[in-house]
């Protein structure tokens, strides 16, 4: 028995025989050639044959795995037949008089070399496309189609050093129970495959995995990262336990996720989703998101050079919006400063970025670009539920100038005919302790808050989030965060105005509970975690969840407050 | 021979989608087109070339093309790195 850790890249639990990915080399010998153009042509309809098999493996890999794992065949397309190489292949064909596979194989791989030797991510995982691509060009000259893919004819968990887009592409996926890889990390290829499929996967596990036998009893824990190579009668034992209690609760929660989120005595609470842009759509309606607690805009303004205009805005804002009807959708207004940098918006370099002009502070000082977002968003509500939510708030004038800045922009639009919608919500992200300590001020002027609790974490433990050193501190289960959650929801809660969360926070099952005891009325999460959080509160009752939070605010550290929900309430356990 | 002289503005740089309309924008025409960045002067219709100059956000490059079409070949490779690589 033997554990290795690697990199957790898509959740569950997978128990089987192992499938020893290994690539076969294929045996190319120079030999001399007395017509060069009979030998150019085989390489024409070599290519062309390779051309054909990369559409069909781009419509397999789109229909099996999305868009994303599937660009690569087009980009190897396009290597394949760049001129660079085919013009080096011919010359050495024509001048050395070699047969074309040795001519390619010594071309392409000077190419793959020099990528390599780049220090960057991106070219070197074009290196491995290169020698991919030339390897599927080889095998059409050579007319070897044996692949150790094909060779998986039963459920195994496939084990490789690293898996190529062609390696995958041929894999029969109804056979694959899970990955483990010795390299890559959580947006290789494998990963995005594994995620894609909804399939456990551990990668970046390194030389440990290269003992492994085929036939060897493995588990692969994408929960925790972790490969057990030949576990003993106990662990497997116990590993099948928690699969089975894994695929169990797995299947209650997508069986419920478009129920309502009751508790047992009749308490219900809104279960909605976090997106980023239209992509974020469908996940979320599938996931039976009942809204969207927070649509970042920031998607709009990053990878680009110059600011989207009004009009793309309101495009992108109301077809998010009508996509869910009278269901809300809170958009928040651009958070950039701190660590998000946009390279057009010229912002000056600050000692404390953290606690520098972001968000607000920098829209505020910025009409040109604060104005158009609040005209989009105000324009775009139009007909829907689009409510509007301000970041980084520290006082009550900061919401008197966001508010003061809104009229403004109604007022323009009005006078200019627009449609436009003409009582819209208000609220702001509560994720400074100032606005917490002043939650009661706040809910007098806003009609709604939303607990950031990343960065309210960060600001009240004094903790960068960022640097690993302390970041457990920033992101843990603090007494004095829990602390200040309560004065939120119980000022809001005075004044009748309703509480969210949108940080981590709301999606972690074992915050579920104490969040929903302390009376929070909405929980905003990414989509995958929305059937367990329903399946949970559906689970347990008010009551109960009340007592157990008020008791672990009285606990002293984070692990004793996750120790003791843990035991307090079992439901919590998904495996 | 006509050249330009152009800065990536894209914020990947000449890399990933940009590198492929550019090359692909490039191919359409009958010119020889050669791009340079720093001391590299490369093929400017071979995609594995394109990748190794390596040119990021920021980085100038000069295009020169040579034939009967390198006007409207300049033309447009112009636009296109004007333009955000078309993605506005």
């Amino acid at each position: 028995m033997k554990i290795v850790s690697g990199i957790p890249a898509s959740y569950g639990i997978a128990i089987g025989p192992a499938f020893v990915f290994g690539h076969e080399e294929l045996i190319i010998e120079t030999t001399s050639i007395a017509d060069p153009e009979a030998e150019l042509q085989r390489f024409k309809l070599a290519r062309e044959a390779t051309g054909k098999q990369l559409d069909q493996a781009f419509l397999v890999t789109k229909k099996e795995c999305g868009i994303e794992a599937a660009e690569i065949f087009n980009a190897q397309k396009m290597m394949l037949e760049d001129p660079e190489l085919v013009g080096a292949v011919k010359n050495r064909v024509e001048s050395e008089l070699i047969n074309v596979e040795s001519a390619l194989l010594e071309t392409s791989e000077i190419f793959a070399s020099q990528l390599e030797a780049i220090d960057d991510e991106y070219l070197s995982a074009r290196a491995l496309d290169i020698r991919d691509v030339t390897s599927r060009c080889l095998r059409n000259l050579l007319g070897n189609f044996d692949s150790p893919a094909t060779s998986l004819t039963e459920p195994a968990i496939i084990v490789a050093d690293d898996l190529t887009p062609s390696d995958t592409v041929l894999l029969d996926k109804s056979y694959v129970l899970g990955f483990c890889t010795a390299k890559g990390g959580s947006t290789s290829h494998t990963a995005i495959l594994a995620r894609g499929l909804g399939i456990p996967a551990v990668v970046g596990a390194g030389e440990g995995i290269s003992e492994i036998q085929p036939g060897d009893s493995l588990v692969v824990d994408g929960d925790a990262g972790e490969v057990v190579i030949n576990p003993d009668e106990d662990q497997l034992t116990a590993f099948r336990g928690r699969q089975k209690k894994f695929l169990k609760i797995q299947a209650e929660a997508e069986a419920i996720t478009h129920k309502p989120a009751i508790t047992l005595d009749g308490h219900q609470v809104e279960v909605v989703a976090n997106i980023g842009n239209e992509d974020g759509i469908e996940p979320a309606h599938e996931a039976g998101a009942e809204g969207v607690g927070l649509l970042r805009s920031e998607f709009l303004f990053l990878e680009r050079d110059n600011l989207p205009s009004e009009e793309e805005q309101y495009r992108s804002y109301k077809s998010i919006a009508d996509a869910f009807g009278e269901k809300p959708v809170i958009l928040r207004s651009l958070d950039v400063g701190g660590d998000k940098d946009i390279p057009y918006i010229d912002m000056s370099p600050e000692d404390n970025p953290f606690l520098g002009v972001r968000a607000i502070r920098l829209c505020l000082e910025r009409p040109e670009l604060f104005k158009p977002q609040l005209r989009a968003a105000l324009r775009a509500g139009y007909g829907n539920n689009l409510k509007l939510m301000f970041p980084m708030v520290a006082s009550v004038d900061d919401v008197l100038n966001v508010r003061s800045v809104l009229e403004q922009c109604r007022t323009e639009l009005r006078e200019e005919g627009q449609d436009l919608a003409e009582e819209m919500d208000v609220g702001i992200m509560i994720e400074i302790p100032s606005a917490a300590i002043l939650a009661d001020q706040l809910a007098e002027v806003v009609d709604f808050f939303s607990i950031g609790t990343n960065d309210l974490s960060q600001y009240t433990m004094a903790a960068d989030r960022t640097n690993a050193k302390v970041a457990t501190l920033a992101s843990g289960f603090q007494p004095a965060v829990f602390r200040l959650i309560k004065m939120v929801i119980d000022a809001a809660h005075q004044k009748g105005k309703w509480v969210g969360l949108c940080g981590e926070m709301a999606g972690e099952i074992l915050a579920i509970p104490i969040l929903l005891g302390l009376g929070l009325d909405e929980f905003s999460m990414n989509p995958p975690a929305i059937p367990f959080a329903k399946r949970l509160i559906r689970s347990i009752s008010m009551e109960h969840a009340r007592q157990v939070a008020e008791t672990a605010l009285d606990l002293k550290s984070d692990r004793e407050i996750r120790e003791y929900i843990q035991k307090a309430v079992p439901e919590v356990n998904l495996s | 021979m006509p050249e330009i002289k152009l800065t990536v503005n894209h914020k990947v740089g000449l890399h990933a989608r940009p590198a492929s309309v550019f090359v692909q924008t490039a191919a359409r025409f009958n010119s020889d087109i050669e791009v340079t960045h720093g001391d590299n002067t490369v093929n400017a219709k071979s995609i594995l070339a394109v990748l190794t100059l390596g040119a990021h956000q920021g980085s100038e490059i000069i295009i020169k093309a040579e034939g009967e079409d390198a006007e409207d070949a300049l033309k447009a490779l112009e636009e296109l790195v004007n333009d955000n690589f078309g993605e506005d």
